[in-house]
């Protein structure tokens, strides 16, 4: 009975919302079709048959519905079909087969789309602020934005600033101030800069196919990189795209997609890569990327090992430690640590206003960097350069000073550590290698004079210290990007372990992390993949999945494709590397070989995100990578013509997040970066209007492979009957926000700010429970259960649940002999002791992150970042990257400001403008990475770029062998002014064989 | 009369650009109509930064100095603009009128600062107008200062009379005070930009050992006459700022305690890091 009554009054809803809304009256005239709801045994039922725009609804079966909806009773029925949704109960329906769709998948999604729609009309959003303006929220990769929108166009984008209802701001107090950070969000220049890239002429418009690729014929793969472009129509697009899936799966088995990705190049929790992207992937069983830890490195390869945090990739607890360190702290130790630069990670500006309360309570400073960074500058202190590289020597010349006279804490490493007999032998020379690592030792090696190493090691012991290491403070930094980078971040554990890592004041971070907010309200990280399904490679099933109920997805190809040997699998049909697997410590010693047995290796590649050429070592292997018949299609989704994406013979235009809906909160990943948004001052979770309508053809990442799927059948379950804002709905519902405000304020307003946490209920300071002896108290899910030793939350995760100098899971390991369970010093095997190299190659380069860009983010393009002065400089009308050179390697070859130089070594060159500077000692050369223009001056891959891709200059190699890690900064090259060729060589070297070339040919 | 006027900290700013991509923002692609008129693409600075390296490794300091239309009260443009393209409105904000200025190139000669950019498309002069067309629909603060996230900018509505008094108590210069155009941007710290130091590392052999040494006195000697004394922290490192660029010879004396003393010379150009002082 209720079945029928709600059948029977479906159509008159619809036609209801047809008259009160045009936007649903259109809607219902898109399709005509018949759609029957039905009881499973055909005993009960209604159909309704759609005709532009108006519904004939008929009691009974219809003989030949386009659409049929049944379920196995009516009791399910009547639960399923009443308001509100029980989303929980509908997934149990369709896992139970007690509701089945069945119809062509276009009209199917047609049909249920259209009922999502039906409920969501009516929202408004947005808030008027005259002048014919209306004032939307979206969300950047460096922080929310206010987005201005007249007629239809983008006006401006600003900070957010509060209003006197939003969530209240912490206080802290220390040593007698009191200090609250400003009721406003901060932003990143890529943030700021965003409308520029919106409305760049780099955008991808409209699908393009490169105009010597015949799917049917001639596929000229040789021709990637070279030959133009022509228009096409999305059908015409879609349907290559999704033929090429077919055939290549039909032909050669699974595995033969590869699916290849970048992160950053948009926000949302909805349309961003591991909800949509990975949720498609799963679907079209594609060979996944297996990712290094690009970011961590040698914390995850290394410094994991002697104190744990597997699930942090290695990085150390993120709690409290800017309270701690404000109340406490005398000294802060920034090593290869720049937040103001990196802005932890999406944190925009938050912690800045934390370091310069650091430095009105007096707090000392020290850098340790080869580059005269830009916390350094504005922080003030002492600068110590070591050579790139050499960081982990310098660690243990300062641990030598301290056991020679007697300066660390006994108690703790007595009571916290183990191995520290061994450790000690090996850095007084007592062990059987009999090598002391005296400062004179070290001085050598680093180039830092022995005296300041002393200086440093006693100030450090007689001071509680805050050791910032790496840009987060806590993890990441140059340095763990080298060949001795897990080295150099096991010795960052080595150290605190010395000085009592969580006693009052000695800690590690930087300001950046661990601000006093409310942890506990929960708003799900981007990694929790949305509406992805995935338990396996996304953090869906801890918390979101129950809050959410949706369809399960699990990709059924296992095959990855290591990230840094992507270009050797493609040429070479094989390779290996080791996983990211944070579950456990021993999670990365498991190889994994490509090609998965029983798998096909890669035949089509779908390259979603920005550029590899920027970002990837050695990059000019990706321009042969990409010219290989061995791929025999490549299709590029990309928002902006930017890097490699004029290799695809299919590029498809996707848009900003500024042109369609999502969600996502400010710097919370989620997932691997757990309580990410520690680094803020307040939590602001943005509702990402959709502010205008997408550029030219241009379209959501979600609709793009929404238009795939349907050409496989696969719609409905990707989408599961809704559209992006009924994700976005349903994700705020999942979260704490309907506790906080409501939907309807929420939608017009745009943004809701989380109070600050109660005094009173702030997290503890993090390792004050280990250095006290105590349990585990703050509050972060790690490590598993299984990983305690003995008593649930009881000591680290290692064997031994204390910090270990000497690592007993690399000792149990065994194989590798380049990361032994002590820390020893093994020199960088591209640097100053590479002999013939560093002859030819004489200087070393670092290359670091971009400061106004975020890897390719904001870069090229067009952007407005681009007339920053620091980050291109535009000579002759050609914005080129810049590269910074001390005064005396300058003038050695007779470079000047702004002269245009070549970088180059055996892999390659670029064109750079040349900044020359005291901040780099001699020998040192500073170009920052990811540039997002790659921009070959004759064949690509073997001529020099004037892009300013300073990766096609860095290494392939491992960091070590038994691991999967860059090394970018153990990096050799020369430089010289350019002489307006595009060769590769040194200009002399050019000359010569040019002129032999002449000789042979008889010019 | 309440009037505009804004204050920089150059010991607050990090080169963010946050406020250059501000005004980019607000500028490029919007027309304002009766205040300014579109920016161009690529090209104009009407926030500039200008940079100053000072010393050498391993003593380096680093200062950014934000430049822009100074909204000046005695502005050349004014005086130099045909049928009164360039204004100075109540308020002290300075205004040139897309209209009536158009075709008048040698505004952009006008300022001493260089702060008028010249749009070639359009032919007309521009400057950052301070966000007036914001400020005067209710807007609390320009773009650039909302957008600074150090608080080197800050901008604040006030008599003139207050404003010489936050002059006088904070120490405020404004650049080019000799150009005599009465500028409304004011700054703080400007000495890290327009004066130099001398530094240096004083250090002994103990035992044989080479160390650092701390609490060294250090007096700077300019004809005869001590002029400035400080202490070298524990790494040996001394440094004696605000000096006079090309200020001639200095003796620099060190004396320690334990030690000998050392006196060096120096001829003050620019900033100048002498490197280690051997007592």
């Amino acid at each position: 009975m209720k079945f029928s009554l709600i059948l029977y009054a479906l159509p008159w809803m619809l036609r209801f919302k047809s008259w009160r809304h045009k936007e649903f009256r259109d809607r219902l005239k898109e399709q005509n079709l018949v759609v029957q709801k039905k009881i499973a045994d055909d005993s009960n039922g209604r159909f309704y048959s759609f005709k532009d725009g108006k519904i004939i609804s008929v009691r009974g079966i219809h003989p030949k519905p386009d659409v049929c909806i049944s379920f196995k009773s009516e009791t399910i029925a009547a639960e399923l079909m009443i308001p509100p949704i029980n989303y929980q109960a509908q997934i149990d329906a369709i896992k139970n087969f007690n509701l089945i769709a069945q119809g062509p998948d276009k009209l199917v999604t047609w049909f249920s789309e259209t009922i999502m729609m039906s409920q969501t009309l009516g929202w408004e959003f947005g808030t008027p602020v005259g002048n014919g303006e209306m004032r939307y929220v979206n969300n950047t990769n460096g922080g929310p934005v206010y987005v201005y929108v007249k007629d239809g166009k983008i006006i401006r984008m600003t900070p957010i600033d509060f209003q006197d209802d939003d969530g209240e701001t912490w206080t802290i107090k220390a040593r007698g101030k009191e200090f609250s950070p400003p009721r406003k969000t901060s932003i990143s220049p890529h943030g700021l800069a965003s409308k520029s890239l919106v409305y760049s002429k780099e955008r991808n418009l409209y699908p393009m196919k490169r105009v010597d690729f015949d799917p049917d014929g001639e596929r000229n793969f040789q021709n990637r990189g070279i030959s133009g472009y022509e228009r096409i129509s999305w059908e015409e697009a879609i349907d290559i795209v999704a033929s090429e899936i077919k055939r290549v799966n039909r032909k050669y088995g699974p595995g033969a997609i590869y699916a290849g990705r970048s992160s950053h190049h948009t926000w949302g929790n909805v349309g961003y890569y591991i909800s949509a992207y990975q949720k498609f992937i799963n679907i079209i069983g594609a060979t996944t990327t297996l990712l290094n830890p690009d970011s961590w490195e040698g914390w995850y390869w290394g410094a994991m090992h002697h104190y744990g945090h597997s699930m942090r990739n290695g990085a150390a607890e993120i709690y409290g430690q800017v309270e701690d360190c404000l109340q406490e702290a005398e000294m802060i130790v920034y090593w290869s640590s720049d937040p103001e630069v990196t802005n932890g990670v999406y944190g925009s500006f938050e912690g800045t206003v934390r370091r310069q309360w650091a430095k009105e309570l007096g707090i000392e400073m020290v850098h340790i960097d080869p580059f005269l960074n830009e916390t350094a500058a504005f922080m003030g202190g002492k600068w110590l350069a070591p050579r790139p590289t050499t960081s982990p020597a310098l660690a243990q010349a300062l641990t030598y000073v301290w056991i020679k006279e007697g300066l660390y804490d006994k108690d703790y490493i007595e009571k916290r550590t183990t191995g520290f007999d061994k450790w000690s032998a090996y850095i007084m020379g007592e062990d059987e290698e009999g090598v002391a690592k005296t400062p004179e030792w070290a001085e050598t090696e680093t180039g830092v004079a022995a005296r300041e190493i002393r200086a440093l090691a006693r100030k450090w012991a007689s001071k509680k210290t805050y050791l910032s290491a790496g840009s987060m403070g806590t993890t990441l930094g140059g340095a763990c990007r080298s060949a001795t980078g897990a080295q150099w971040a096991r010795s960052m554990i080595c150290l605190m372990a010395m000085q009592g890592l969580g006693k009052p004041g000695i800690n590690f971070g930087g300001l950046q992390f661990g601000s006093p907010i409310d942890y506990n309200f929960y708003f799900p990280g981007y990694a929790e993949g949305g509406f992805n399904g995935d338990g396996q490679n996304s953090a869906n099933g801890v918390s979101l999945y129950q809050r959410m109920p949706h369809l399960l997805s699990l990709n059924p190809t296992q095959q990855s494709i290591p990230r840094l040997k992507r270009p050797e699998a493609i040429m070479d049909g094989k390779t290996e590397g080791y996983p990211i697997d944070i579950r456990s410590i021993e999670g990365q010693f498991f190889p994994i070989r490509y090609p998965s047995p029983g798998h096909s290796p890669a035949k089509m590649m779908y390259k979603y995100g920005s550029s590899y050429i920027g970002t990837q070592p050695d990059s000019n292997r990706y321009v042969k990578m990409y010219q290989t018949g061995n791929l025999e299609f490549v299709v590029s989704q990309s928002i902006w013509n930017e890097g490699e994406v004029k290799f695809a013979d299919v590029i498809l235009p996707a848009c900003t997040n500024f042109e369609r809906w999502d969600i996502g909160e400010w710097a919370n990943p989620g997932g691997y970066g757990h309580d990410w948004v520690g680094q803020l001052n307040h939590r602001v979770i943005g509702l990402q209007h959709k502010c205008i309508e997408p550029l030219g053809e241009s379209k959501p990442d979600y609709q793009i492979f929404q238009e795939v799927l349907i050409r496989l059948g696969h719609s409905m379950y990707f989408t599961q009957g809704h559209r992006e804002i009924d994700w976005v709905k349903r994700m705020f519902d999942a979260s704490d926000l309907p506790k906080g405000i409501s939907w309807k304020k929420f939608c017009k307003k745009g943004y809701y700010v989380v109070p600050a946490e109660k005094d009173t209920l702030r997290q503890p300071t993090s390792y004050k429970w280990f250095a006290d002896g105590e349990k585990k108290n703050i509050q972060e899910p790690h490590p598993l259960p299984g990983s305690y030793g003995e008593e649930f939350l009881e000591g680290l995760q290692t064997q031994s649940g204390k910090i270990e100098f000497e690592s007993q899971s690399l000792k149990r390991f065994g194989q590798d002999p380049e990361r032994p369970p002590l820390n020893k010093y093994i020199p960088s095997w591209e640097g100053i002791h590479s002999k013939e190299l560093f002859e030819k190659y004489p200087l070393q380069l670092i290359s670091p992150h971009a400061r106004y860009s975020f890897h390719t983010k904001g870069d090229g393009k067009d952007s407005a970042i681009n007339d920053i002065r620091d980050h291109r400089v535009n000579i002759d009308g050609y914005f080129y990257w810049i590269v910074r050179i001390s005064m005396a390697d300058a003038n050695d070859r007779g470079i000047k400001e702004n002269d245009l130089v070549k970088l180059f070594n055996d892999r390659g060159a670029l064109i750079c403008a040349a900044q020359v500077t005291e901040r780099l000692k001699p020998g040192i050369i500073h170009c920052r990475q990811a540039s997002a223009v790659y921009d070959p001056l004759g064949k690509p891959g073997e001529s020099a770029d004037r892009g300013g891709c300073v990766n096609l200059l860095t290494p392939n190699r491992m960091q070590t062998s038994k691991v999967h890690s860059a090394a970018y900064n153990s990096c050799l090259i020369e430089i010289e002014r350019w002489d307006g060729t595009d060769s590769i060589q040194d200009n002399n070297s050019a000359v010569e064989e040019k002129n032999a070339a002449e000789q042979v040919i008889g010019v | 009369m309440k009037k505009w006027n804004l204050i920089i900290d150059v010991g607050k700013c990090h080169n963010s650009n946050n406020c250059f991509l501000s005004v980019v923002d607000e500028y490029q692609g919007n027309d304002h109509p009766g205040y300014s008129a579109a920016m161009p693409k690529h090209g104009h600075h009407w926030i500039d930064h200008l940079r100053k390296e000072r010393g050498q490794a391993p003593m380096v300091d680093l200062t950014y100095v934000p430049t822009m239309c100074n909204h000046c009260d005695n502005a050349p443009c004014i005086k130099l603009a045909e049928n009164g393209a360039v204004t100075k409105r109540s308020d002290g904000i300075v205004i040139i009128d897309p209209e009536k200025a158009k075709g008048q190139r040698k505004l952009v000669d006008s300022c001493p600062y260089g702060a008028i950019w010249w749009n070639d498309e359009k032919e007309i002069p521009q400057t950052w107008i301070f966000d007036a067309h914001l400020l005067d629909r209710g807007w609390k603060e320009p773009r650039p200062v909302q957008a600074c996230a150090t608080g080197a900018l800050r901008s604040v509505f006030i008599e003139d009379s207050e404003m010489q008094r936050m002059v006088k108590d904070e120490n405020l210069e404004v650049l080019h005070p000799e150009y005599g155009t009465k500028p409304r941007v004011y700054y703080r710290n400007l000495n890290l930009y327009t004066k130099c130091f001398i530094g240096g590392s004083v250090i002994a052999d103990i035992e044989g050992i080479e160390e650092c040494i701390e609490k060294s006195l250090v007096s700077l000697i300019k004809d005869g006459n001590k002029i400035a004394e400080t202490w070298t922290d524990i790494f040996g490192d001394f440094k004696i700022d605000n000096l006079e660029p090309n200020s001639g010879n200095y003796d620099v004396e060190v004396s320690h305690p334990e030690h000998s003393s050392k006196t060096v010379s120096v001829i003050l150009d620019e900033s100048t890091y002498i490197g280690s002082i051997r007592l």
